[in-house]
């Protein structure tokens, strides 16, 4: 029962991801990711983690995917024909998928021979109440320097993609 | 094959997907996309040895949602430097962005 689940998620998340990445129009692969991610969502439901799986779609899902969709309307080239990405030299692609197929086959082979212990058979529970305390109790410290983290980030967001104010006249000498 | 095997398995496959992207699209807003995979690759991992590693900890929940609230503010640079080099070049071009080299 839990098996098929995993694996009918895995399918969506591994499919979407790919076809999105291999399309060349930018707007749907962009659409495509918010499948893959909320697939990815679904494996957080599927692995017992409820307060995650929701965290993932508001952030990626609702924030994050609408962040790249301005993205990529505020970005069109000059003309509407290069929408499409150029394509990119052949030794480029065998170069990247050579070194990821190397990666992934080293990280294959570690999990298949590496033995694990067996797992419990019930998820471990993990409450929306005990979640608060532990975020407020002993992670606190971390818990606000990811305020700050977000703070800062976002106002240094905003300063970067702001347009440079045109000089005023009295400031001219 | 246990569940936790197939976890990872999905989790390694997400990474690769991810490091393909980053290493040969050329479009930096696909590049940024692809970074974001892998790590979504990477929560994908703490999750599944939260759930089967046998612990009790609740670390690695803890862990995911301060890796995806850092992986927001990520996004949301990346996405301004993507427009900043938009407004200077008129394209997002990695090959044609070599003037950010120090």
């Amino acid at each position: 029962m839990m098996i098929p689940a995993l694996l009918l998620i895995a399918f969506v998340i591994l499919a979407s991801a790919g076809v999105a990445m291999v399309l060349r129009n930018l707007i749907h692969s962009a659409l495509l990711l918010v499948l893959s991610w909320t697939g990815i969502a679904a494996f957080y439901l599927w692995a017992g983690a409820e307060f995650v799986a929701f965290a993932q779609i508001l952030v990626y899902a609702g924030g994050i995917s609408m962040v790249v969709l301005f993205a990529v309307l505020l970005t069109r080239p000059a003309r509407d024909a290069e929408l499409a990405v150029p394509p990119p030299t052949v030794l480029r692609i065998a170069a990247g998928l050579m070194a990821s197929a190397m990666v992934g086959s080293i990280t294959v082979m570690a999990v298949l021979t590496t033995h694990f212990e067996a797992a419990g058979a019930r998820a471990p529970g993990l409450t929306v109440k005990d979640l608060g305390a532990l975020l407020a109790g002993p992670h606190a410290a971390a818990l606000l320097l990811v305020g700050v983290i977000l703070t800062v980030a976002l106002l240094g967001a905003i300063i970067i993609a702001a347009p440079e104010p045109a000089p005023r006249p009295e400031d001219q000498p | 094959m246990s569940a936790l095997q197939l976890c990872l398995l999905l989790s390694s496959g997400l990474f690769c997907i991810g490091l393909t992207v980053a290493l040969t699209r050329s479009n930096s807003i696909l590049v940024l996309l692809g970074v974001e995979l892998m790590l979504n690759a990477a929560n994908l991992n703490f999750i599944a040895f939260w759930r089967y590693g046998g612990g009790s900890a609740s670390a690695g929940v803890v862990f995911v949602l301060f890796s995806i609230a850092v992986a927001a503010a990520e996004a949301a640079i990346g996405l301004a430097l993507v427009i900043a080099v938009y407004r200077h070049q008129k394209n997002i071009r990695l090959q044609e962005a070599v003037r950010l080299k120090g």
